[in-house]
């Protein structure tokens, strides 16, 4: 099985790559860069015009399966990955049963092998039944695949628990993924507090809620030396808690989601529950701190947060609204759209939704370095396109950014070789 | 004037000229309720529904009244609780009653932002009677009709909002239709009570109730909710009325022909001494009453005002 992809600009950012080449690919497995590659009977792919990347990494999706089948499944789920070209997603725990159990976790690695577009890399629960009261059992959980450990949707409340929980999954080489929030602070919050939930007369989550405990969790990583990987930071508080943490030598990474770097509490003025989540959507400067938390090296990922919800649970009052958006299908194009507007370059944008999360993770991912998975992304950059939830492949349309005029997306996605979306 | 608005969302969307239409039509109407046959045939034929998600004695009633003097047929309906305790979604409950072809739903709800999701899945008009913290318009609409009563104008007045101001709608509500008739807005309520970037919707910020008062034309005291007692918000009722309590020796501090206002239903002894509650500068039952001959007018003009009379 040989396939060529010709004439491309194959951007790499872990080699260094950035030049018009050719890829060769036998048996699923980069074989060869070079210029003018003739690889005599290969199947050849024309990628002049394209931008030829390692296929993109999400590394904060939520799956919904097992249990939740009605928002999004692996099927679905991967399908909107391998359209947006996403090769590799990571799944949350928060499932029904939730992820704190290896039979679970083969659950999900399984059928995603089986019926799956995408590579799907489970994360565990850190603690069982996500109640923070007990660990979950990593070190089996780990071993049955999953790759770091979270109670997301949920932070550990108790400290000494969230301590342990960093010990523990330091053993097995694991983060700790944290969803920050304080909950005393959050006190029945809905959306950004600021001018505009005054406004709206809604009740507000304070910034200081994602401060408060990102600070914490950064202090217990000092404290254990192990790794905790701040998801979602939406504040510039606690993207400057990371930097200067970074700066201290702290084992400590984390995300960014497109709609917290796009997007302001501005949006939710006309109380559209699609631009509901959580942590909210917060004021132009923190988007402006979250943009330079990326531009220079804080960010270590963008990551989407995909969280799928039925129609059902998003067309009623915005206050008792689901939280989240679905983002694998925009991610690329939003990512883009940060080198279009100069916050990043090209490499920088392409390294932050593929070697950097592998990196963040130990995946053996992201690359097109020669004998790596031949998991890859061709891209048209430049390619308008509009957003029509209705057309969306995952099960759920609650996108923000319906109707919304994109640019750039995955031509084809190919995952160890073979075509798994092509448009 | 020709009034343009299906629904009456909030002030937020009313220019102050539409404002002082309203308060014009609504003195049109205020003496048919001192009649000995309160009933003009105005609104004959339609129908509106008062859905009423919160428990409401004064705003319902008023509005029910409101309906009846226009000879429209009025139907109310208690919904007790959240849509969701009741299994049924807004819309689902709406959309059965819409089924009956109501011209009008005045809707009070525990959500804000409900009576805009409903105007937006709806066919008829939506009446907001208070959505959650955001907006109470006939409120702030009797208000300013007391207001111009009393002092025959609002432009140039002074009035200090005294209380919770941050679980209020009635207060958001005021800010734009008072600042935008030209008063100016004091509020005034302890830090745990006054919500970030108020200001920004055309108001001063007091921290105590003292500077907020002096010389003001008019004082509004709103209502603090006991159970809010205990919760992080307050001690307890009776610290809170020795700072944000209003008694005869503070209204002092307002202008000496300071009217005082009240939303009601009122505390006595907590946000309001008795004294003050019964003194001669107090409005409150005036504001009851001018209640009905605003949502008349409200009703009228929604149901299409001036073409109805050329029918």
């Amino acid at each position: 099985m040989k396939l060529l992809i010709k004439s491309g600009r194959v951007v790499d950012p872990v080699n260094k790559i950035d030049e018009k080449l050719d890829v060769l690919i036998v048996d699923g497995k980069i074989a060869e860069l070079a210029s003018n590659i003739d690889a005599g009977d290969a199947e050849v792919i024309n990628a002049a015009g394209l931008i030829v990347t390692p296929g993109l990494i999400d590394m904060h999706v939520h799956l919904r399966d097992p249990g939740l089948e009605y928002k999004e499944d692996i099927v679905s789920g991967t399908r909107a990955a391998a359209a947006g070209g996403v090769t590799s997603v990571v799944c949350m725990p928060n499932t029904s049963p939730v992820n704190d159990n290896l039979a679970i976790t083969r659950y999900i690695t399984s059928k995603a092998k089986e019926e799956g577009s995408a590579n799907v890399f489970p994360v565990g629960c850190i603690t069982k039944g996500l109640k923070g009261e007990v660990l979950a059992e990593m070190g089996e959980l780990k071993e049955g695949g999953c790759v770091g450990f979270s109670d997301d949707g949920l932070p550990v409340k108790d400290g000494e628990m969230m301590r342990r929980a960093l010990e523990y999954a330091n053993t097995f080489d694991a983060p700790i993924i944290s969803h920050a929030e304080d909950l005393t602070l959050v006190a029945g919050g809905c959306m950004n507090e600021g001018p505009v939930s005054t406004e709206l007369g809604l009740k507000g989550i304070p910034w200081a809620a994602e401060d408060a405990m990102t600070a914490r969790d950064i202090m217990l990583a000092e404290l254990t030396g192990a790794h905790l990987h701040v998801a979602h930071v939406s504040t510039r508080g606690s993207v400057e808690l990371v930097r200067q943490a970074k700066t201290r030598g702290v084992r400590v990474t984390c995300e960014a989601t497109p709609h917290h770097f796009m997007l302001t509490d501005e949006a939710v003025r006309n109380y559209d529950t699609n631009f509901k989540m959580n942590p909210p959507l917060r004021s132009a400067d923190d988007v402006a701190a979250v943009r330079a938390g990326l531009a220079d090296g804080t960010i270590d990922a963008i990551a989407t947060d995909h969280a799928p919800h039925h129609i059902d649970e998003k067309n009623v009052e915005f206050a008792i609204a689901m939280n989240g958006v679905v983002g694998l299908e925009t991610l690329l194009p939003l990512t883009l759209q940060l080198v279009g507007e100069k916050v990043l370059t090209l490499e920088q944008a392409i390294a932050l939704v593929t070697c950097r999360p592998a990196g963040v993770l130990g995946l053996e991912r992201g690359t097109l370095s020669v004998g790596a998975v031949a998991d890859i992304a061709l891209v048209n950059p430049n390619k308008e396109w509009t957003v029509d939830a209705q057309q969306l492949q995952s099960k759920s349309k609650n996108t923000s950014f319906d109707g919304q005029k994109m640019k750039g997306y995955a031509v084809r996605t190919l995952l160890a070789g073979q075509t798994v979306f092509e448009r | 004037m020709n009034f343009q608005h299906k629904h009456i969302l909030g002030i937020e969307h009313l220019s102050a000229e539409e404002l002082t239409f309203i308060l014009d039509t609504a003195d049109s109407f205020k003496e048919i309720n001192t009649r000995d046959i309160k009933k003009v045939p105005t609104l004959r034929g339609k129908t509106i529904v008062n859905l009423f998600f919160e428990a409401s004695t004064r705003t319902r009633t008023s509005f029910e009244v409101a309906g009846k003097r226009l000879s429209a047929d009025t139907i109310n309906i208690s919904a007790s609780g959240s849509s969701v305790v009741k299994g049924e979604t807004l819309e689902d409950t709406a959309k059965n009653i819409e089924a009956m072809h109501p011209d009008i739903i005045v809707m009070r709800h525990n959500a804000s932002g409900a009576c805009r999701y409903l105007a937006e899945r709806l066919d008829c008009s939506v009446v907001n009677a208070g959505d959650g913290m955001h907006e109470h318009p006939s409120q702030a609409l009797l208000d300013a009709f007391t207001i111009r009563q009393h002092k025959g104008k609002i432009a140039g007045l002074t009035v200090a909002i005294v209380g919770d101001i941050t679980h209020s709608r009635v207060v958001r509500s005021n800010i734009y239709c008072l600042s935008r008739l030209g008063a100016k807005v004091r509020l005034a309520g302890p830090g745990t009570m006054l919500p970030p970037g108020i200001e920004k919707l055309g108001c001063e910020v007091h921290r105590n109730l003292e500077d907020a008062i002096r010389d003001a034309d008019v004082v509004m005291m709103l209502r603090i909710q006991r159970e809010r007692q205990g919760a992080p918000l307050i001690p307890s009722v009776r610290e809170y009325s020795r700072y944000f309590g209003l008694n005869e020796d503070k209204l002092k501090l307002a202008k000496k022909d300071a009217i005082v206002m009240h939303p009601g239903p009122i505390n006595r002894g907590v946000e309001l001494s008795t004294a003050v509650a019964d003194g001669p500068q107090n409005v409150i039952l005036d504001q009851v009453e001018n209640g009905v001959a605003v949502r008349m007018a409200l009703l009228y003009l929604v149901a299409g005002g001036e073409q109805l009379q050329n029918d």
